[in-house]
This record gives structure tokens, sequence and C-alpha cells, in this order.
């Protein structure tokens, strides 16, 4: 849609559920949302698309949420992609946001694209910042580009709404305020908008209930240095040791050492934890890449002139073959006293 | 049964050094590539023409004419055809203007069952066309695919696990679909020589913006809704201190100190 054609106004977040539970990152949503909306001087609403999940929206309007609305219908209770974006096309096209933002889930970006092309408007992915444009009050779209070396500044300026995905994770969830007042409005279509080519059949859970990289406060990566797939022990010894999660290098997963899931950069998972410890890995630039957010960077590699020293906030030229098990048996100690210094 | 397969030629990350001094990353159109996850899009396309007899494959891409490269390396893995949608009017087209362009063209060329493309390019990484795509061909779309179960040609539905967070979904769509693929989902072959020779021999079918039906102002950069406003390079170099580990222990120490300082054990 053209920003000619209407008025449109108001901050939506696009927001999520699993068997009737609300996500978190609907929450993130409304925080990032809340900032645009009180520079926009508008409202914030939330859309949430699901079965039964009616009676716990007030969750919505407690993390930020001006608005909720609320599509609640049998048909709706797994995620039929055709089915959900035809539902929101509609909301839409009937209500004009002004700003519709989603998390960069398996969720938002399935559905984002599908209403983005079928409203005739732009979609931003992956953004690290959001703001309002002081002037043109213009919702301002930055992400990282060309390989992550470069951030992009980018406008949707004709078209309406305008569409942006942020990473989950990115933004803390406001506090839970019950005082809080806000409006549900239970949106109802006819059942023809809820006939999917798209059956559910079954969910499956992960069986390795290893903590997702993009989850994690720390993660511990192998690279090539690493030179086996047992040697990837080592890594989940001092990653257990850490709280955290073990990622890789493509090098390490193209060698079949650890699945793709772990794989850090470009061409796998872009991740923000508050350390990552870079183990035998050189840092080619689609690694850095998805490591560019990291709080803090340790490296350890035996080549100094590896790109990841570059990069690193402490680096350990040396035998990581040496470094990591007295770096393992060190932290052992420390968290031994630690805990019994709590116990006394 | 007429598989389609959307490709991208994209520069070769691996190739990329990085500037040492601007942090930007160096690159000549030389290093160009097909997309790397895209590999696994035309591998599952043959995988499926080696179960289903009389399959064949065609490889769709935009860009420039140098795109005709990447689509070779398709060819050359096994698939049948090629198609560039290159036009100086494409020029610039953000994801909007791509999966119009390509959804025009499908139209224009019609009678396929299924379309797969990869998850993401690893250049603009933001996954948005296929999905945009079949929203605007209006056919089902499953995103994520890991696997594909059953392919059902009579009754005209595939039924396929698709990674989401903390676990798959098995689900069945109808025929025509969209289907974008990830990694797990296979280990592209090498092409053979054969392949290489037949890919050369391979004609590929050239379509621009007149020959799809579309205005020139509804693609490329006049058709797209969003404009980047401003780049500024991050240059990431954190300074950071480095250790010589010819002394494991004293290395092992200070690090400990360094992360007790910034409250990180």
């Amino acid at each position: 849609m053209k920003v000619d054609e209407g008025v449109f106004q108001g901050i939506w977040t696009l927001g999520e559920q699993r068997e009737g539970n609300i996500s978190i990152t609907s929450y993130e949503l409304l925080a990032w949302g809340r900032e645009l909306a009180s520079k926009r001087g508008t409202s914030l609403a939330s859309v949430i698309i699901g079965y039964k999940v009616k009676e716990k929206v007030a969750d919505l309007i407690y993390h930020g949420a001006d608005v909720v609305y609320v599509i609640d219908h049998p048909r709706l209770q797994f995620f039929a992609p055709d089915v959900f974006s035809n539902v929101l096309e509609k909301l839409v096209r009937e209500l004009r946001p002004e700003v519709f933002i989603a998390s960069a889930t398996t969720y938002g970006r399935t559905l984002m694209p599908m209403l983005a092309a079928r409203i005739g408007t732009g979609l931003t992915a992956d953004c690290t910042g959001l703001d309002i444009d002081p002037d043109t009050g213009l919702l301002i779209q930055i992400r990282p580009a060309i390989g992550g070396n470069v951030m992009a500044v980018i406008k949707t300026p004709e078209h309406r709404p305008q569409m942006a995905t942020v990473r989950p994770r990115s933004k803390k969830p406001l506090p839970r305020d019950e005082s809080r007042r806000g409006e549900i409005v239970v949106k109802e279509f006819p059942d023809e908008l809820y006939m999917s080519r798209i059956g559910f059949i079954e969910f499956v859970k992960d069986k390795t209930p290893d903590l997702p990289i993009q989850e994690a406060d720390v993660i511990v990566s192998g690279g090539k240095g690493l030179k086996s797939a047992e040697n990837f022990s080592l890594l989940y010894e001092l990653a257990s040791l850490l709280n955290g999660a073990v990622g890789a290098s493509r090098q390490a997963v193209d060698m079949g050492w650890i699945p793709y899931s772990h794989q850090v950069g470009l061409s796998g998972k872009t991740v923000n934890p508050r350390l990552y410890i870079a183990i035998g890995i050189s840092g080619a630039a689609q690694h850095l890449a998805g490591i560019s957010s990291a709080g803090t960077i340790v490296a350890i590699n035996n080549d100094p002139t590896a790109n990841i020293f570059k990069v690193c906030d402490f680096g350990i030229v040396g035998d990581l073959f040496e470094i990591v098990p007295i770096l393992i048996k060190r932290l052992r100690e420390y968290k031994d006293r630690k805990e019994g210094e709590q116990s006394v | 049964m007429q598989i389609v397969v959307l490709v991208k030629q994209v520069p070769a990350t691996d190739k990329v050094k990085i500037d040492e001094e601007t942090g930007i990353m160096v690159r000549t159109a030389a290093e160009a590539e097909l997309n790397p996850l895209d590999l696994y899009a035309v591998e599952e396309a043959i995988r499926v023409k080696e179960r289903v007899p009389g399959t064949e494959i065609t490889v769709i891409s935009m860009g420039p004419l140098t795109a005709i490269y990447a689509i070779r390396e398709a060819l050359a893995m096994g698939c049948d055809k090629g198609c560039l949608l290159s036009d100086a009017a494409f020029a610039g087209a953000d994801t909007l203007a791509t999966a119009r362009t390509i959804s025009a063209a499908l139209k224009k060329i019609g009678g396929f069952d299924l379309i797969l493309c990869g998850e993401r390019s690893t250049d603009g990484e933001t996954g948005q066309v296929g999905p945009s795509v079949a929203a605007l061909l209006d056919i089902p779309v499953l995103t994520y695919v890991s696997r594909i179960r059953e392919l059902r040609i009579r009754d005209g539905s595939i039924v396929a696990e698709r990674v989401v967070e903390g676990g798959y979904e098995v689900v069945k769509c109808s025929l025509p679909a969209l289907l974008s693929v990830v990694k797990e989902i296979n280990e592209p072959r090498i092409p053979s020589l054969r392949g290489k020779i037949n890919a050369k021999k391979a004609e590929i079918i050239l379509m621009t913006s007149k020959d799809i039906g579309l205005d020139p102002s509804s693609v490329g950069l006049a058709g797209s809704a969003t404009r980047v406003v401003k780049v500024f390079y991050s240059t990431f170099s954190r300074h950071g201190v480095i250790v010589d580990g010819k002394n494991p222990e004293g290395a092992v120490e200070k690090l400990l100190r360094f992360l007790r300082e910034r409250k990180l054990l």
C-alpha cells in the first residue's frame, strides 16, 4: 500500500504463541515497540493468532501493549502460513498500522515476507536497531550488510506499513506491570478464510537438549584447529562449566565434526552472547560477521596472524590442547571454591 | 513432474578478504559463485528427479548476465534447463521487487508442481524472497524444510519436516508448493565431467521485464519499497589484549583475571 492511500497509524508487533502459550519474543517486541510508540506519539499493539490463547492476552498488556488484536479459532491451532498471512493481510488492510515489526523466528521470518509481498510494502530483515526519524517520522531500520562489515540504514519512505524483523533476544521484555490497562479486540473472520492447504501432522522435540546457540549467554566455539569430532568434548566440558553452548566454524561443520545447528557465521547463525570464546578458529570474514555483536570475545589460536586476534578483547597465542585443559581445570577449581563459599 | 529451483549468484564469501585498514570486504566481480545455500535446493530437486521418472528441473535466477555462471553450476549438477531474468531495469531490487519479478516470470512459465529454494542468500541474508514469491503466486509455502518424507504424485501432495525452534514439525501440503530448504536436508553432489559438458551446451533462456510483462516502474530500484539511505562501516576491531601462550598456566591466569574484571565469571 502506498502512503497516500489513507491514514496509517500505530505501531504493531507480531505476537507469537505455541500451544496457546505466549512466547517471550512477543514481550521482547513490545519493548522495541514501546520506544518507537513513545517517540512517534502513538499507540502500541500486539497481534496474536492462535487457539485458546484469548485467556492469556492480558499478559501482553502488562508487558507494554495498549491494544491486543486476538484472532482465536480451532483452525488456528497450528501455524499454517497461507491462512495466517491471509488473516494478517485482512487486518492490516482494515486497520492500517504505520509500522509492523516481528521477531526473526521461523514464524516471523515466514509470515512477514508473505504479508509484505501481499500488501506491497518493504520489509527489512534482522534489524539490530530501530528508531523514529525525528524530522520525517519514518521508521529507521538498521541492519548489517555485506557480510556484517557494513551497517545499512534503511527506510521505507512511500509504502505502508513500514515492516521489519528484529533478532530474538535482542531486547529484554519490560517488567510485568499488572496495573497497566489496555484494550483487547477479538477479531473474527468468515470460516472460509481459515481453510488451509497445509496440514499439521506432528511436532517432534529435539532429542539433544543442547542449548540453542542463539539463546546462549556464553558460547564456546571450535574451528579447524580442533582437528577432530572427539576433541569437541573439550569444548562441551568448558561450555558446561560456563553454563554456555557450543558453537563451531563453517569448516568444523563441513568436516562433519558437529551438526549445522551449531554453526556460527554468515552461513550459520548470528549470535549475541555476553561472552564468546573462539578456539582454533582463524576468523574468516564470514565467521566474524556472526559474532560482531558479542559482548566480549576471547580467542585461543596458535597462529599469531589469525584474523580472530584483530577482533578479540582477549587473545592467547598458543596450543589450544595445552591451554584449554588448564582453563577447564582452573575453572572447575574456581567453581568448587565458589560453591564452597556459598554453602558456608 | 516439473520442478523449478530458484537460485542466486553471490560474492564468494570464502574468498573475501577484509581490508586491514578500513575493515571493509575486498572483492571483485570475478569472485562470484552460486549461493552455497542454494546447492541444497538444487540437490534436492535432482534427488526427486532420480525417484520420479519424467521429472524436469528448470533453474531460474534473477541477476546480471554473469549470473549465467551460477545457473550453469546448477545445470552441471543435473538440472535440465536454465532461465535468467536479466534487465537493466531489474537492478537495485529489494526483496519485494525481486519477488514480484520472479513470481511474474513463474506465472508466465507456468506448469510447475514444486518450487525449491535455499533458506537465504549468503549476501543479502534476508530469506524473504522464497515466502514472498509463494504469497504472490498464492501457493502454499513450507520454510526451513529439512526432509521431504513423501511425495504423493497421484494425490498431488507432499509431506515434509520443517525445522523450528526446539524441534521439527511434520506437515503435509498440496502441490504446487514452494519449499525453502535448510542445510540438513542433504549433501550436495560435486558436478561430474559429463554434467559440466551438458551444462555448457544447455540452452539458457533470457527474459527481460518486457518478456515477463512487468512495467519497469514495478521492478528493480523503481519498484522497491525500501531505500538504503546510508551505509556506515562498523570497523569491527577491538584492539584486545594478546598474551603469549608459551607459558599456558600464566596465560590462563591472565584470562581468568580478565574475565573476572568484566564480571563474566
